[in-house]
């Protein structure tokens, strides 16, 4: 990129530069006719200059030229018009020129606001378009919220100044010029202390402003900074709270917005000390003017009409000059930003533009062997890590790289570049040969994983994205916006690739299209082991029915089949299905009662305490006594057991009756009521009290409040709410239907139709077994899967465990065919039992169907050795041994170490 | 069975046996109640360690697997805690543990018992001691297999 930033305006800008200031100098016409005009109206048609007679008329619109040699030419005569008429004229001429003067700023201000936003565009792409070509040791170097804000904030003001880094110039620097020339024909001693004014101006004030341009550099390094330390916080925020350092940290940002404030005040304050002298200096001017001109006029060294015309003249000029001084002071500053910005994005050496060129077509097989040729490979700060190791790895051919493989993997992957040496395909270097081949033959996995924001289904697939294939067709208003966006694309330099095509590269993954993808993305995931996490996310996902009829059919359907399953395997305890007639002892009172769920918990809360309904119901079926006691209970418990904990402590995770704000409430509350009788509590606290139940579950709360008379009780309640509920109630409770899908409920909710006994310690893993193979057998198991697909993993892939974050991206790995697979320890999170198992599952995996892709795997385990041709020992960056002398003897030297 | 019941098993674990009973119940009352049928395993060798079990009813053995198949170290029961050693040090289960009989267990989970350690010192002094104990009871075992050794080969 371009060091200065004028060079890049004009290198990118040229000819709409060129144009803005043709147009700028046609607007001066009409600018400058309309200054004339006020003047003609007055002394024309008002004053009555040249309509000495009321009936005499003038010309007007007449054309003519004064030429040197040929005389006066006529093109046009003109109308003749009278007094009135001409006045009228006039008029609606001025009309016209301030029409014309507003369209010409009108087009000149958005002109240059495209110039600007078109610039910023290509600017932030360029600067992105760097990033990904970084070299990978910058980014152990550079903050990632540093970069962002670099791109963000930084090169904002950029994009305002472009329109203006030509025009403005060349617009003022003429405006000013043009008062001082006047002035100085005026009077050349006044003009040349005007000038030596203006000298003063443009010297001192830029220099002033430099103390200004360095403080205005030290603000943007230290909020880059800033930014960079509160990313810091919110990525480290569970080593700060695990170490109590959080006050360290308050101290670290106190200290550095001290310092911003200092720097922004010190810029406050030097930026009103320059407008103070600049404002002395151009006032100071006309002080000398009526000073020693006035002496001048006096002593009658000079006319006094001169006087008064250089001082009206003056008046034309600070304005343009203040104009001009500000603009040089946003060029200065923006030129820093710019600079600042481009020597953090000059690295060396780039990935060369070649290496990522976009390629549609499927590149061919990689038939040679992927060889470390004296590699060597240092850290930062010169630490040897790999010690020229030579290693070849041939087609076919499965390598165990015990631990000390990893730099050896990673440079394989491409992830760093060797400090000498190479790696090589065949013949060719791995580093320069392009990404379309290295990265869609090659796959690799460790267990440092990115996830990306976004469904599960879109990390999954986010290997096979490598270029638009299909070409969207776009109809209507769509087309026309598209073919915007490829105007404007190359006019910004920006590529043209068509985010919305498809970019899932389907054969890549050996399917031919999205129909068929599932069938391969199956034994994917159930070679990894994740199905059935993507499963356990896709059954506790609600879907609408509405939307969904047949699944959510299917769905209802499924309960019959359960229950028989159930009670074939002997299982039927369980699950404690929802019946209409009978208590379900898994569920809270509220569920029980209602026989549904609460739909919306604001309205729920809102009428338990004021509806009428509630009251009179509860009374009549000889509830509220009953509940009354039950939550006093609730809540002395309660008291009891969280009373002396801390309110944030973990704990009241598990607490459903209360927050713990509240535990004070309600201590203070059984106080109050202890020994009195219900009737004696006032309404408000007797509804708080018995709100309590609602939540209440023996087998989990295991309080001993719930007697079989009072179950009974409850189950001949639930009439009243089915049957009573007032009209104004009616969308708070869905209730249980066994033949009707419940909305507001979870996929898994739904089969059940239940909750799952507390009997088993595995229960809900086997009632969850059940359901899968229930879903296989009725043909919904693939619609689940899909449903697992839309699960949203959160920012960084936070809403998933480590485990499952380390087996999706073996899984985003695995779905791509390749001929070279390496695997970076890629599931350190699951234990030891687990991840053989995935490996041998890969292996299994990678030589079906006539496969025979390399394999380089990172592993300790001494158990999974036999799978490899070949294992690789390293020692201190050096390749230790090489052969296959350790495959199949389970009595290996790691072995007999680990059982020492 | 109920909270104030599984307070009373509590009390009975030399572990928990110098807490305040509010304590206990507090314990008891952030835990899980699990039932395993005969033959069912509360974990496996291996694992990482997420919770501990205090037995309330039932029996189960405590198996390590050996190249000459799985090994039988002990048998708990009513009134003992297994599991807590993987959850104090972070480290895969040493053993497995398997029920011989229907057992019921309190499942204290590994977060929430660090928690309690952290809040209640004496609890950790506690089972320091326990694990001492076990340690040179372990030692006294491993030195007599030693010497048994030692005089079969002689």
């Amino acid at each position: 990129m371009e060091a200065r930033l004028s060079r890049y305006i004009w290198t990118h800008t040229r000819k709409d530069q060129l144009w803005i200031l043709v147009v700028v100098a046609f607007s001066m016409i009409p600018y400058f006719l309309s200054f004339d005009l006020p003047k003609q109206i007055v002394n024309g048609p008002i004053q009555g200059d040249g309509f000495d007679s009321p009936e005499a008329t003038q010309a007007f619109l007449a054309i003519s030229f004064d030429l040197p040699y040929l005389g006066t030419i006529n093109l046009f005569d003109g109308f003749q018009l009278g007094r009135e008429g001409m006045l009228l004229a006039l008029s609606l001429v001025f009309l016209l020129l301030v029409v014309v003067n507003g369209l010409f700023k009108f087009y000149i201000n958005t002109f240059k606001g495209r110039l600007g936003e078109r610039l910023l565009r290509r600017i932030r792409f360029e600067l992105v378009d760097r990033v990904l070509r970084f070299p990978p040791t910058h980014f152990k170097r550079v903050k990632p919220a540093e970069i962002s804000t670099m791109i963000k904030d930084e090169v904002e003001p950029l994009g305002g100044f472009t329109g203006d880094a030509f025009v403005s110039p060349a617009l003022l620097g003429g405006q000013a010029m043009t008062a001082l020339i006047f002035i100085l024909l005026q009077s050349f001693w006044l003009g040349l202390i005007a000038s030596v004014i203006v000298a003063v101006q443009a010297i001192i004030i830029p220099r002033m402003r430099k103390r200004l341009l360095v403080l205005g550099r030290e603000r943007q390094l230290t909020a880059r900074e800033l930014s960079g330390r509160v990313s810091e916080i919110v990525d480290g925020i569970g080593t700060i709270r695990g170490y109590d350092t959080s006050n360290f940290e308050r101290a670290d940002i106190a200290s550095r917005l001290a310092r911003i404030f200092k720097i922004r005040y010190d810029l406050y304050q030097w930026k009103f000390l320059v407008k103070f002298i600049n404002n002395f200096l151009a006032q100071v001017t006309p002080f000398l003017f009526y000073s020693i001109g006035g002496y001048f006029a006096l002593q009658g060294r000079l006319d006094i009409g001169q006087l008064v015309a250089v001082i009206g003249a003056y008046k034309d000029l600070p304005g343009p000059l203040k104009e001009l001084i500000d603009w040089d002071q946003a060029r200065q500053d923006v030129q820093v930003k710019y600079a600042q910005v481009v020597e953090q994005f000059s690295v060396d050496p780039l990935l060369d533009p070649k290496v990522h060129a976009i390629a549609a077509t499927t590149p061919e097989p990689l038939s040679g062997a992927l060889a470390a040729v004296n590699l060597t490979v240092t850290d930062d700060g010169g630490v040897t890590l790999l010690d020229h190791v030579s290693l070849q790895v041939q087609p076919g051919e499965a390598v165990a790289l015990k631990p000390g493989g990893e730099v050896l993997a990673e440079a394989f992957a491409r992830l760093i570049w060797p400090a000498s040496g190479r790696i090589l395909i065949g013949s060719q270097d791995i580093l320069e040969m392009p990404e379309s081949v290295t990265g869609r033959r090659i796959s690799y996995a460790s267990s440092d994983v990115y996830v990306f924001q976004g469904s599960l289904g879109d990390n999954l697939l986010y290997g096979l994205k490598h270029a638009p294939l299909t070409e969207v067709r776009y109809e209507g208003e769509s087309a026309v916006h598209r073919k915007w966006e490829l105007v404007e694309a190359k006019l910004a330099g920006n590529p043209h690739f068509d985010v919305n095509s498809d970019w899932i590269d389907y054969r890549a993954a050996g399917a031919t299209g999205p129909e068929d993808l599932l069938v391969k993305i199956r034994p994917v995931l159930d070679a990894v082991l994740l199905t059935n996490d993507v499963m356990a996310l896709a059954v506790r996902s609600t879907i609408d029915p509405n939307r969904n009829a047949a699944f959510a059919a299917g769905i209802v359907e499924m309960r019959g089949a359960l229950r028989q399953r159930l009670e074939k395997e002997k299982l039927s305890d369980l699950v404690v299905f929802f019946e209409p007639g009978s208590y379900n002892i898994e569920a809270t009172i509220g569920e029980n009662l209602l026989f549904g769920t609460i739909t919306d918990q604001v309205m729920w809360d809102g009428a338990l305490e004021g509806h009428p309904f509630f009251k009179t119901v509860l009374q009549r079926v000889g509830l509220r006594d009953v509940f009354y006691e039950m939550g006093l209970e609730i809540a002395e418990n309660v008291v009891e057991l969280f009373r002396d904990l801390p309110p944030d402590h973990p704990f009241f995770q598990q607490l459903t009756f209360m927050t713990a704000e509240e535990i004070p409430v309600y201590e203070a509350l059984l106080q109050k009521v202890r020994g009195r009788a219900r009737a004696d509590v006032a309404e408000d606290d007797q509804v708080k009290i018995i709100r309590l139940c609602f939540g209440y579950i023996e087998p989990r709360h295991r309080f001993g409040l719930l007697t079989d008379e009072l179950m009974a009780k409850i189950v001949a309640a639930r009439r009243e709410f089915d049957e009573g509920l007032p009209a104004d109630l009616a969308g708070m409770i869905e209730h249980y239907r066994p033949n009707r899908y419940i909305a507001s409920g979870s996929i898994i909710d739904n089969v059940l139709f239940g909750r799952i006994g507390h009997k088993h310690a595995d229960g809900s893993e086997k009632i969850r077994a059940i359901v899968r193979d229930l879903f296989e057998a009725v043909g919904l198991y693939n619609d689940v899967l899909a449903f697992g697909f839309d699960f949203n993993v959160g920012a960084g892939g936070k809403r998933l465990t480590a485990g499952q974050r380390q087996k999706l991206d073996l899984a985003r790995a695995l779905i791509r065919i390749c001929d070279f697979y390496i695997f970076n320890q890629p599931l350190l999170a699951l234990d030891q039992r687990v991840q053989e198992q995935v490996i041998r599952n890969v292996f299994a995996l990678l030589r079906q169907d006539g496969r025979n892709p390399a394999i380089v795997w990172v592993v300790a385990n001494p158990a999974v050795m036999e799978l490899f041709d070949r294992v690789a020992v390293f020692e201190n960056g050096r390749l230790l041994r090489d052969d296959d002398t350790e495959v199949g003897a389970n009595e290996g030297p790691d072995y007999k170490e680990m059982a020492s | 069975m109920l909270l104030k019941d599984e307070v009373e098993m509590l009390r009975r674990i030399t572990l928990f046996s110098g807490l305040p009973p509010a304590k206990l119940k507090l314990l008891a009352f952030t835990s899980d109640r699990v039932m395993y049928s005969a033959g069912e395993a509360l974990f496996y060798q291996g694992d990482i360690g997420d919770a501990a079990y205090v037995i309330l009813s039932g029996k189960a053995d405590v198996l390590v697997t050996t190249a000459g198949g799985p090994l039988k170290l002990a048998e708990v029961e009513q009134n003992s805690i297994v599991g807590e050693i993987a959850i104090l040090c972070n480290t895969p289960r040493t053993a497995t543990v398997r029920t011989t009989t229907p057992l019921e267990a309190l499942r204290i989970r590994k977060d929430d018992f660090l928690k309690l350690l952290a809040d209640f010192p004496e609890m950790a002094v506690e089972i320091m001691r326990v694990l001492a104990d076990r340690l040179s009871q372990t030692t006294a075992e491993l030195t007599e297999a030693r010497s048994r050794n030692e005089r079969m080969e002689a």
